[in-house]
């Protein structure tokens, strides 16, 4: 364990100069490149190191890292997560720190800190596919206590969109995805978010895919309640020049995904 | 003092004590607010998660909206749209490029230059001084756990509000209207936010982690100053209450009840029977 440790120290400066030759490079698919490869094995070690120091729970799946090649174009999805979040991935020296504040770890397939090192090998597929990002409930702690200042919400962000826009979610993770875009879809009709209708929508949306009965009632006792609150109206705010609304929508994305 | 205002989906909706109860105390220290014009949704989650073009554009608008009135502060009390607001507002400055292709998508000039303030910001710009002043009924029996969450202090670049780890100005506001606070240890984790709905077991298991260690540093309520932990925190704590098998009976106040409390307002003008959780 120790000469372990000794090694991973010894390393990591090795690591972060090819970060450093990485960082102005271009992004290529790790097969194409060499120090990619390397890093791909520096990494098997920080993992094993990992999941001695019990960092990683053992029933988590361990990352194989062959390298990805068919099923999308790993180069091109980097550079968009980067563009989109605003940060860069080869930034982050894998201290860890995002995973050990967040919330949501504990029950994550990919937590944050390997998600990014996903990424950094070119396993953009994987991160896509991971159900963490669904989990995430974007409470910035990871991004704010980041030594190296990535945006690891944003991140998550940047996949959620592309996960979403390329269809790599999975029936399991449908539901947050569902709920996001019935509430999307409410505010391009009403301009401001009608509780009721989005409440219906959501049901309604997650019934048809999942066909849960007990879902779909889940929660209708909690209606009266919020009614004899007057939390609840039953005709719900909409903003007045709600064509500016949808045309902002237009706009900014492709209405078809919604 | 005038100042635009941003209520945003949640207190124009199931949050709308939370409006009553801010309304109450500004009017009682002579706040105008001047809701903004035509206001749209700051898109929240959904958008920041899908698009996030659109999780720009949408608080953009409403930045135009309030700056073509010749606003130069705004109040937005829930840390969701006054965190969505402040981002867009800081990427406008910072990029030109952005600015003028903002401008064209949400119709209106934006140029990011109005402050966009919370609650909390907006109480102590009215000053502890004053508040102590105002108060006609101390809050002797409180003992709070001052409840951050989230957005209020993160991401800390784009809200650069108090500390994103040990936050305080809470506190300060409770010890000035005489209640007291206890030291405790979830004041900055997340309640689950928006994830009620689509993922309750997350809100669930998070929220109880947090009621419970207010619980055990001795708090006899928690105070909040957003929507969504009120949600999450009071209406969802029978669901918490009955997952877990315990009793918290721990009530959720936000910070406009208990300042409208010392400032001498009844529990019901301040929208506080309203909530799920009752005072023992």
């Amino acid at each position: 364990m120790i000469s372990q440790s000794a090694d991973f120290i010894g390393q990591s400066s090795v690591v972060n100069r090819k970060n450093e030759a990485w960082d102005c490079d271009h992004y290529d698919p790790p097969h194409c490149s060499k120090y990619n490869m390397s890093l791909a094995l520096e990494s098997s070690k920080l993992l094993v190191l990992a999941v001695d120091l019990q960092l990683v729970p053992s029933h988590r799946k361990q990352v194989s890292l062959k390298p990805e090649s068919v099923f999308l174009n790993s180069s091109s999805v980097v550079p968009l997560v980067e563009s989109l979040a605003h940060t860069q991935i080869c930034d982050c020296y894998q201290c860890g720190k995002c995973t050990a504040g967040c919330p949501m770890a504990a029950g994550m397939d990919v937590p944050p800190t390997r998600l990014i090192r996903l990424l950094q090998l070119g396993h953009a597929k994987r991160a896509l596919e991971a159900q963490a990002i669904w989990q995430c409930v974007s409470c910035q702690t990871c991004a704010t206590r980041c030594p190296k200042s990535v945006d690891c919400a944003g991140v998550m962000d940047a996949l959620r969109q592309l996960s979403a826009e390329r269809g790599f979610t999975t029936r399991k993770q449908q539901r947050t995805l569902l709920f996001q875009k019935a509430f999307l879809k409410n505010i391009r009709r009403n301009g401001r978010l009608n509780e009721l209708e989005l409440i219906g929508e959501f049901k309604f949306s997650t019934f048809l895919h999942g066909r849960s009965l007990s879902f779909l009632f889940k929660d209708a006792t909690l209606a009266p309640e919020l009614l004899k609150r007057k939390k609840f109206h039953l005709v719900g705010e909409k903003a007045h020049d709600r064509a500016v609304v949808a045309r902002i929508f237009a706009r900014c994305m492709d209405n078809s995904l919604l | 003092m005038n100042l635009a205002y941003y209520p945003g989906c949640a207190l124009h909706g199931s949050s709308n004590d939370y409006e009553q109860s801010l309304r109450a105390c500004l009017e009682t220290l002579d706040v105008q607010l001047k809701e903004i014009d035509d206001w749209i949704c700051c898109g929240a989650t959904a958008a920041h998660s899908l698009n996030q073009k659109l999780s720009v554009a949408l608080p953009a608008r409403n930045l135009a909206l309030a700056e073509n009135k010749g606003f130069r502060e705004m109040l937005a009390p829930c840390p969701m749209c006054s965190m969505q607001l402040l981002k867009a507002r800081k990427a406008l400055v910072e990029d030109e490029a952005l600015r003028r292709s903002m401008s064209e998508i949400v119709e209106l000039e934006v140029r990011g230059e109005t402050h966009v303030l919370n609650l909390i910001q907006l109480f102590e710009t009215i000053g502890l001084d004053r508040l102590k002043a105002a108060v006609k009924a101390p809050l002797g029996s409180i003992c709070a756990a001052c409840y951050y969450g989230c957005l209020l202090t993160r991401p800390a670049s784009v809200v650069e509000f108090d500390d994103s780890e040990q936050p305080r100005s809470m506190e300060k506001i409770l010890e000035a209207l005489g209640g007291k606070t206890v030291d405790w240890n979830f004041r900055t984790e997340c309640c689950g936010a928006g994830m009620t709905m689509a993922n309750e077991q997350t809100v669930l298991d998070l929220s109880h982690e947090i009621l419970s260690n207010a619980a055990a540093h001795g708090a006899n309520c928690l105070v909040v100053a957003c929507p969504m932990c009120h949600v999450n925190l009071d209406m969802k704590q029978p669901a918490i209450e009955r997952h877990y098998g315990v009793r918290h009976a721990m009530p959720i106040y936000y910070l406009s009840d208990v300042v409208g409390l010392a400032l001498g307002f009844k529990p019901e003008a301040l929208g506080i029977d309203r909530h799920f959780v009752r005072k023992a």
